[in-house]
């Protein structure tokens, strides 16, 4: 594999030391970050999210490239591998810009929902259920 | 490595797909972990951009490290995130043993393998006991369930009106953003009156609502899920470690391929509890 195997064994105590320390500052950071450890100290959510999310990252990057060997494969599998996890960086885009647009309109949700109960509480016939719902709709 | 993996550098690039070698200098097996590796990142990341799109619709979301303060033994809860934290270093842990199994399988040394593969399941059995503590106490002890999550954070200002017998007393102030956990007495839900300080509601007397009913579905769904893969792993582990054990792999001509493979399935638990830690916990 071109690595020797006590260098080998060299690198993994490295890299577990290396993740080790990302995660005690990622949690270091949440903790300082939300005032547990300075009283009154607070970072904006914007911030403490970002630094967790490059943290998480580098350790992603670690495990996949040290941890399992994706360094030492041939460019050719990397990218059928990593190539396709490229289409996740648009999902997560669409979908928070999706989920915050239903947070920002949850209130006139919650009003259309209510004009909804109010037509269904009327008293119908049996069988007139579904024209009501279209003329109102 | 087997020979006919390997091919001389010097080799016409454009007869390396003409068949008979294998162009990514892997084998059969070892490719297609990699792409039901890849296809499992698929799935999870389908749960995990759901979490991220239900959270980001709601107008409040339980606190992290409000709702997982508790460590076993010690009196709480003033432990954010303590637990949790021990149960990510316990699997960093087993992924750095199944490195050095790996690393003994290409030495052919069958009683390092044997030995590291041990650590690992025994950091993965680990693991999995923590979850199952942490669940037991969501479950148990702060009756979330799939429909019920009576974790919440307050979207104003005010002052209790009673008190909980949990910590909260009468006349007790809060702020907007300041977590709350609704108790059950005597196997009724006990939520609190109170009256708000400041805001156009400034004076109204309301009571503590139930936090988003998505938690505790998304929470125990997706940590199960990752459970389920740990469960897994660590069954397979332990087959391989019989197999190593028993000398099977002696006799092969892959050698310690198969611990080389089930050092990537875990590998690939570990990287994906990187990102539940980060979505359920950190942020």
């Amino acid at each position: 594999m071109g690595h020797s195997y006590e260098k080998s064994v060299k690198t993994a105590y490295r890299i577990i030391t290396i993740l080790a320390v990302i995660t005690i500052c990622e949690v270091a950071f949440a903790l300082i970050g939300k005032g547990y450890i300075i009283e009154g100290l607070h970072f904006p959510g914007w911030l403490i999210a970002g630094v967790m999310i490059i943290m998480s990252i580098v350790k992603a990057y670690l495990i996949i490239y040290e941890f399992m060997h994706m360094k030492y494969e041939v460019p050719g599998l990397v990218k059928t591998v990593l190539l396709p996890v490229g289409l996740l960086i648009w999902a997560v885009i669409a979908f928070f810009y999706e989920g915050t647009d239903w947070g920002d309109r949850r209130e006139l949700i919650d009003n259309k929902n209510k004009e909804k109960i109010e037509t269904r509480a009327k008293p119908m016939e049996q069988g007139m259920v579904k024209e009501v719902d279209i003329k109102n709709q | 490595m087997a020979d006919t993996l390997t091919h001389p550098a010097s080799e016409n690039k454009e007869k390396l797909w003409n068949g008979g070698k294998s162009p990514f200098k892997v084998s059969y097996g070892k490719l297609m972990m990699w792409y039901f590796l890849l296809s499992d990142a698929f799935t999870f990341s389908g749960f995990l951009i759901a979490y991220g799109t239900l959270r980001a619709s709601m107008p409040t979301w339980p606190v992290p490290d409000f709702v997982f303060s508790l460590f076993p033994g010690l009196a709480g809860p003033e432990w954010p995130l303590l637990f949790v934290t021990l149960m990510t270093f316990i699997l960093l842990a087993s992924s750095f043993t199944m490195v050095r199994a790996v690393q003994e399988g290409h030495q052919e040394n069958k009683k390092g393998v044997v030995f590291w593969m041990i650590l690992t399941i025994v950091g993965g059995i680990g693991f999995l006991s923590c979850q199952a503590w942490e669940w037991t106490t969501l479950i148990k002890k702060e009756h979330v369930s799939v429909t019920v999550n009576p974790f919440s954070a307050h979207t104003e200002s005010g002052v209790y009106l009673e008190g909980d017998g949990h910590g909260i007393k009468e006349g007790d102030t809060f702020e907007a953003g300041d977590s709350y956990l609704i108790h059950k007495h005597d196997g009724e839900w006990h939520n609190l009156d109170y009256k708000v300080t400041d805001g156009p509601n400034a004076g109204q007397v309301k009571q503590q609502s139930f936090g988003p009913k998505a938690f505790g579905a998304l929470f125990f769904f997706i940590t199960g899920f990752h459970g389920f893969h740990v469960l897994t792993g660590v069954i397979f582990l332990i087959i391989i470690c019989v197999n190593a054990a028993t000398g099977l792999y002696v006799k092969r001509k892959n050698g310690y391929e198969m611990v080389e493979k089930i050092g990537l399935y875990w590998h690939f638990v570990d990287l994906v509890w990187v990102f539940v830690f980060l979505v359920f916990y950190l942020i």
